[in-house]
Parts: structure tokens; C-alpha cells; sequence
């Protein structure tokens, strides 16, 4: 290796703003308008957001307020009633978006690694399946229980293969859906710090729906609180990786937040 | 669980057998027990091995065996398969369910003057009323299974893109699998016993038609022994359903450590 090329990788290694690479500038999906109603009740009217591919981009708001529908059009779980979604790469759209529910959903009856393999569903079988769903495994720090059942882990492990289930396809769009809530708070720390670490590794763009401002601030680039059925806030978290929790910077972008919420 | 403490608790099940017929053995031989009440596990054991020489205890087994599981295949499989249609298609379940319960509600047993007019005594009547005793608890069971599938990871397979086929074969079916266990092994009762009651009032072969012969000329030892091979097929089709189920069930807290 020569110097130069040592020091192009320190310094990429020592940056803390995420490298975009080959994504810059393309946009990962957008609402224009989009509302959803069921039968008469509305739960979405006129949301229009623009995110760009890489973004991490975390979406709060009071239960009942729509955000998991936001997801679940995202998803295409549900198609919008008005307006659009239309996304940067338009044969790909749906089919490259992930979704990891709240609660881990894995198969019972299929071990660990059958469970990731479950997330290469028509896109890999077999051997090369078995070798990614176990590489992923490996960056979520599970590698050594690959052949076990899932009703032998803990709650915080289970949900660790739910992520290594949503990410082995490699996803470009990562829809969580209050994936952490359940957890406590220690393991809810831990999943945190591992879900930006991979997300900085693979560069998807990261949909968190979430009740809790605090996790909001420490993971997104971007906020957007949805006040009955419309987007209340939309703000960036300027804030340099790695983020140290508790920091004043945080704890004012999350005052604001609340005072938005509640004010 | 090991192998060696499960093989434990197999030999301790079979306690109680031994002693029941170790007290029988010497309330017979101390006069207690008349022997034209019920002969001595000595007597019973004689016969045993007076009808294996002449072949024909293997004879009647092999043709009740063959009955049994002729009907089960029969019944059974009916059963499984409109139990898989009523879980999946909301259509069939809508026409065929309300008929399927009533005729349910029907003792099948009761059905045998009228099966005994239809097929006379031959192999059909017991077909007929073992396949149709059979079908209720395979049916009802898969039916409850496959609507007992979690909805969540039906959802779940689905988004990551399964098609019906993969969805039924990886989500469905295995869900629905410990509660088609639970039909099984009823299913396998209802086999035998109504077996025994269709051969005891209409065969010419079989162990029923055995034992009924027997009391023809009071041969009471070959009644007694009859009964004890019920008892011991009975509880080898439990077993082996038992075993079926640890098998395919290898991923269910219930048995990881039994």
C-alpha cells in the first residue's frame, strides 16, 4: 500500500461525516401529496416529502397520528388514496425496501440462519444464500448461534435476526417500524449503536418510526414529526457522528421537538 | 433431556403394568380369582402362544392391522384435504363447513345397522366407518390449525416476498403442524376403537371376530389375550405418532427438552 492511499484511508477512517459514495444527490423516495383515508376516517392528508437515498430520516409523532402508515405505504403494505409515491430508481422501488416490524416475527420452526435466508427470497438460494445469511449474522454479532431455534434467544437477539433478516438482501430502503420499543433500555442502547454502525457500512437509506425523541436525535439526519396525519416538523439534525448521547446539542434539538409534540 | 434418563422414565411407565399383572398372577394362583372370571397372565400367555403356533393370532392381527390403516389412509386424507381448503379458501370453508359439522354431531357408530345393510359385512362396512371415524379429528384439527397461524408472520412472509407456495410450505403448514399432531393421535383412537366394535358385531376375520369366537366356546383366556393386544397396538400407534411428532416438532419449546 502506498502512503498516500494509507492516508486517503485514515482520513476516511477518522471522518465522522458518512461518505455517500455513489448514491450522492439521488433521491431514495418521494410523497407528493400523498394522503390515505380508511373509509372516512383520514389518516394521512397532503404529506410531501423528498428523501434522499442514504438519508437516515426518523419519524415521530403521538400513536394514532399515521407515522406507521407513512411506513406501511413506504412499504407498499398499502397504497396510498391521493396523490404519490414515486421512488429514485423506479424499477426497483418496493422490492428493495425491507421492513422490520416491531415485534421480530422470525419462524419458529426454522433455525437462526434459515430465518435470515428468508430475506434472499427470490433473490439468492442454496449455498450462497446459507454463506450471506451467515456473513450477516456475523455483523450482528451472532454468528455463533446460526443452527439454533429462535424461542432460545433473548429478546434483544431475536431482534438482532430480524435485522440481519431485513438487511441480507441489502436493502436500499430500511423501513423500521418501533423495532427497539419492546426492549429494555441497556439492549436498546446496544441495538441503537449496532443499527447506525451498519447503516453507516452499507449506505441504505433508514425510515425510523418512533415514539422516542431521545433515539430520534441520536440516530437521524433528519426529523419529522406527523401531527394528525400531517408532517408538524421537518428538521435536520446537523449534529457530527459519532453523536455522544446526552450532549446539549441533542438535548436541545430534542426540547424542541417535545415543545412541537406538546406545545 | 438425555438419552439415557428418558429411557428411564420409558422403563418407569412400565412399572405399573408389570405389577398389575404380577398381583393378578397371584391373586389366580392363590384361588382369589376365579379362573372362568379371569384366567391367570400364565393362562392368557399359554393361549398367546397356542394361536401364534397355528397362525392364526398373526392371521387376524395382520387383517385387523390392514383394515386399520386401509380406513385411516382413507379418512384421513379426505380429512387433511378439505382441512387445508376450509383454512385457505374462505369459499369452501363457507360451503362445505355448516354440513361437515352436522353430520359430525352424528355418533358414527351409530351408523352401523344402516352400514351393515348398505356393504353387508364385508371389508367395505369397516372401511367405511373406521375412514369415517377418522376424518373428524384430522379435519377439525387442521382446519383449527391453519387458522391458528400467527397472522403477523403470514404478514411477515409477505413482505419479504414469499409466493403462495413458499408461503404455505414455510409459514403455513409448520404452524399449522403441532395442532394436525393433536388430530393424529386422536385420529389413531378412534381407529382402533371403531375397529374393535365393527369387527366384534360383523366379521368373519379379525381380532374382534376372534374374540367373539372365543366366547362362543368360553374360551376366556383368548378373550382376555385379545384385549391385551388391543391394549398394546393402541398404545405402538401412539408412539409412533409420538415419535413422528418429536421428529418434525424439533423446534418447539414443548420438546426441546422431552
Amino acid at each position: 500500500m502506498t502512503a498516500a492511499s494509507l492516508t486517503a484511508a485514515r482520513s476516511f477512517v477518522a471522518t465522522p461525516v458518512r461518505p455517500i459514495g455513489s448514491v450522492e444527490g439521488q433521491r431514495a423516495f418521494a410523497f407528493r401529496h400523498a394522503g390515505k383515508r380508511f373509509g372516512d376516517k383520514t389518516v394521512l392528508d397532503g404529506i410531501d416529502l423528498d428523501v434522499p437515498a442514504g438519508q437516515f430520516l426518523a419519524v415521530i409523532g403521538k400513536s394514532g397520528c399515521g407515522k406507521s402508515t407513512l411506513l406501511r405505504l413506504l412499504a407498499g403494505l398499502d397504497r396510498p388514496t391521493s396523490g404519490s409515491l414515486t421512488f429514485g430508481v423506479a424499477e426497483e422501488g418496493h422490492s428493495r425496501t425491507r421492513f422490520m416490524f416491531q415485534e421480530p416475527r422470525l419462524l419458529p420452526w426454522a433455525s437462526v440462519v434459515k430465518n435470515v435466508e428468508v430475506g434472499l427470497t427470490g433473490i439468492a438460494s442454496g449455498a450462497e444464500a446459507r454463506q450471506r445469511a451467515l456473513d450477516i449474522l456475523g455483523e450482528v454479532g451472532l454468528a455463533d448461534r446460526a443452527d439454533e431455534w429462535p424461542s432460545v434467544l433473548s429478546g434483544g437477539q431475536k431482534q438482532r435476526v430480524a435485522l440481519a433478516r431485513a438487511l441480507v438482501g441489502h436493502p436500499q430502503i430500511l423501513a423500521l417500524d418501533e423495532p427497539l420499543g419492546a426492549l429494555d433500555a441497556l439492549t436498546r442502547i446496544e441495538m441503537q449503536q449496532l443499527l447506525e454502525r451498519i447503516w453507516i457500512a452499507q449506505k441504505f437509506t433508514a425510515v425510523l418510526v418512533t415514539h422516542d425523541v431521545a433515539e430520534a436525535v441520536a440516530l437521524a439526519d433528519r426529523v419529522v414529526v406527523i401531527s394528525e396525519g400531517r408532517i408538524a416538523l421537518d428538521l435536520d439534525v446537523p449534529v457530527e457522528r459519532p453523536r455522544r448521547r446526552g450532549s446539549v446539542e441533542l438535548a436541545r434539538l430534542e426540547g424542541k421537538i417535545l415543545d412541537r409534540l406538546f406545545g | 433431556m438425555s438419552s439415557a434418563t428418558r429411557l428411564h422414565n420409558n422403563a418407569i411407565g412400565w412399572l405399573l403394568p408389570a405389577l398389575v399383572i404380577a398381583g393378578w398372577e397371584i391373586a389366580s394362583r392363590a384361588g382369589v380369582m376365579p379362573a372362568n372370571v379371569l384366567p391367570a397372565p400364565s393362562a392368557v400367555a399359554e393361549a398367546f402362544w397356542r394361536l401364534t403356533l397355528s397362525g392364526e393370532l398373526i392371521r387376524n392381527i395382520g387383517v385387523s392391522t390392514a383394515r386399520a390403516l386401509a380406513g385411516f389412509a382413507v379418512g384421513g386424507s379426505i380429512g387433511f384435504a378439505l382441512g387445508l381448503a376450509n383454512g385457505l379458501s374462505t369459499l369452501s370453508r363457507g360451503l362445505t363447513d355448516t354440513t361437515l359439522q352436522m353430520i359430525r354431531n352424528i355418533p358414527h357408530l351409530a351408523l352401523i345397522p344402516l352400514v351393515i345393510l348398505w356393504f353387508g359385512i364385508d371389508e367395505e362396512a369397516k372401511l367405511f366407518l373406521v375412514a369415517l371415524g377418522v376424518f373428524f379429528p384430522i379435519y377439525v384439527n387442521t382446519l383449527l390449525g391453519i387458522q391458528s397461524v400467527d397472522p403477523q408472520l403470514v404478514e411477515m412472509g409477505r413482505v419479504y416476498g414469499m409466493d403462495r407456495r413458499a408461503l404455505f410450505f414455510r409459514v403455513i403448514l409448520p404452524g399449522a403442524l403441532p395442532a394436525i399432531f393433536v388430530g393424529l393421535r386422536y385420529a389413531l383412537g378412534i381407529m382402533w376403537l371403531t375397529l374393535i366394535v365393527a369387527e366384534t358385531i360383523s366379521a368373519s376375520s379379525g381380532l374382534g371376530y376372534m374374540a367373539m369366537q372365543a366366547r362362543e366356546f368360553l374360551l376366556i383366556d383368548v378373550v382376555v389375550l385379545s384385549i391385551l393386544i388391543y391394549a398394546l397396538l393402541g398404545k405402538l400407534a401412539d408412539s409412533l405418532a409420538r415419535l413422528l411428532e418429536r421428529l418434525s416438532l424439533g423446534w418447539h419449546p414443548a420438546f426441546q427438552n422431552g
